[in-house]
């Protein structure tokens, strides 16, 4: 279980302080699937950032009890200079696992072959991503944090992320960060809207969907003209 | 394990105690750090001895030209390789430290990569290396019979640690100043190039006038210098330090050094 208590985070930029995330409560409980949605600068990434732990929150506390993933198929932990067999190994060895069967699991989901041994830095903006997918899935978590991801790779690689993340780790937590209707429908079993700092719990996406347009000025005047939108 | 459809129990990856992933982490940091500064090919790596090997030989050049007009009787060797090797060491952990957290930001996304773990790999990997063309340097000049062997080792090496501390208690006063206030970054290289000259590197500290000696000898650095000396060739000069003073110094400097690391650590919000 991971819980949010009174969670606040604000950021200083040069209008001064600017409360970004205010009173947040939240609770991921295992194998449960979260969609958030909320326009740009909403405080979605803030959120993951924070479950993630890359950050601290100004105010309020963060329990777990589950492993949590990195923000999956990030490519920022990268190094340009080294290969992406040596960012393998760096990430076996953070996570203290055994580097041999995973980097053959790499090797066979990136299908990068021989650029393995080549410097990152060498890499086009697709191959990193497939990099960074394939090594995201080589560390067993309890939840996953995923902002804005599956729209790497061809088709056929989509599916096969597809198959890896939702089929093979069915029984995981994920928060899932979209813009996408098609993919967040399905997906999830609950869904967060960020607005203005706080958010809203839905359990129904049509719900959800339709207050999220809302937000972004876009508003349907009903749901059933919204749903026909969607077909 | 991946690809064979299960998966791991859960919280699996949280059993660890924090003695083990922080020694984990900054393990692979300092392999990682390895690799992207000296490089697969180990001409870079040779560097670590080329630089010092250059000024010592440089230094000893001038001091055995110049040898009738002081008619000193110091080891010119020893006290040239300690000398430099005690300047590397302060010097270079601090500017490793400084500005090393913003290469390194998105590794805090994995949650057990913390920031002090990313300073302790880059101190440690400085004390390793300097440490490595120190203990290298002696046994090649030792080889060519330029330089006796220390009369304490253990001095020597109890001076070495004092000045590793030091070192490394500096490093991370200056870089969590420097996240604080980025003028301090900007201010190191050049406040290391003032106090080069007085830390001991081309002197000891018997040849200066007492009063000064008296002033200089407020650097902590330069006491350590001064046993790390005595230890080597101690039968040969006066040495001059107070080890009581130097510890107080360290310990405080560690103090201030991990607090403001630890303020850092709650601040940073980037990437």
């Amino acid at each position: 279980m991971i819980k949010l208590t009174d969670v606040s985070k604000d950021y200083l930029t040069k209008a001064g302080w600017r409360r970004i995330l205010s009173g947040i409560n939240l609770t991921i409980n295992p194998g449960e699937r979260i969609g958030i949605l909320g326009r740009n600068g909403a405080g979605k990434s803030t959120l993951i950032r924070l479950i993630s732990g890359a950050e601290r929150p100004t105010l309020g506390t963060i329990e777990r009890n589950m492993s949590v993933s990195w923000p999956l198929a990030f490519t920022g932990g990268f190094h340009g200079t080294l290969t992406g067999a040596d960012n393998v190994r760096f990430i076996c060895r953070i996570y203290g696992v055994d580097f041999e069967p995973r980097f053959r699991f790499v090797e066979e989901f990136s299908d990068l072959g021989i650029y393995l041994n080549e410097p990152v830095g060498t890499y086009s903006s697709g191959m990193r991503a497939r990099l960074a997918f394939a090594i995201s899935m080589t560390i067993d978590f309890d939840c996953y944090l995923i902002d804005e991801v599956i729209a790497v790779g061809d088709e056929r690689f989509r599916n096969r992320c597809k198959v890896e993340l939702f089929e093979k780790r069915r029984d995981k937590a994920m928060l899932i960060v979209s813009h996408s209707h098609r993919y967040l429908k399905g997906t999830c079993d609950r869904f967060l809207l960020f607005n203005e700092g706080t958010i809203e719990e839905h359990d129904d996406f049509e719900e959800v969907y339709f207050r999220y347009k809302a937000t972004l000025g876009e508003a349907f005047e009903s749901k059933e003209q919204m749903i026909a939108a969607m077909q | 394990m991946p690809n064979n459809g299960q998966t791991s129990p859960k919280g699996k990856l949280l059993r660890d105690n924090s003695w083990t992933i922080n020694r984990r982490v900054v393990g692979a940091l300092l392999l990682r750090e390895l690799l992207t500064r000296y490089g697969r090919n180990n001409i870079g790596f040779l560097w670590l001895f080329i630089e010092p090997m250059l000024f010592v030989l440089v230094v000893t050049a001038i001091w055995s030209a110049t040898r009738t007009i002081h008619g000193s009787s110091i080891p010119i060797v020893a006290f040239a390789v300690t000398g430099y090797s005690s300047l590397l060491m302060w010097r270079n952990m601090p500017s490793r430290c400084a500005g090393a957290l913003r290469s390194n930001l998105s590794l805090l996304y994995h949650r057990q990569v913390t920031i002090q773990d990313v300073y302790w790999a880059r101190i440690l990997l400085e004390f390793m290396a300097t440490s490595t063309s120190f203990v290298v340097l002696s046994i090649l000049f030792y080889t060519m019979e330029w330089l006796p062997v220390p009369e304490d080792v253990l001095q020597v090496l109890g001076g070495w640690i004092l000045l590793g501390w030091f070192g490394a208690g500096l490093a991370l006063t200056v870089a969590g100043l420097s996240e604080k206030y980025d003028v301090i970054g900007r201010l190191w290289p050049p406040f290391s190039y003032l106090l080069m000259p007085i830390s001991g590197v081309a002197f000891i500290a018997d040849a200066l006038p007492p009063k000064l000696r008296e002033i200089a000898l407020y650097l902590p650095m330069l006491n350590a210098l001064e046993y790390l000396r005595e230890g080597w060739f101690g039968s040969l000069m006066q040495a001059h330090y107070d080890l009581g003073y130097v510890i107080a110094f360290n310990l405080a400097l560690t103090f201030a050094g991990l607090s403001l690391v630890r303020q850092t650590q709650l601040n940073t919000s980037e990437e």
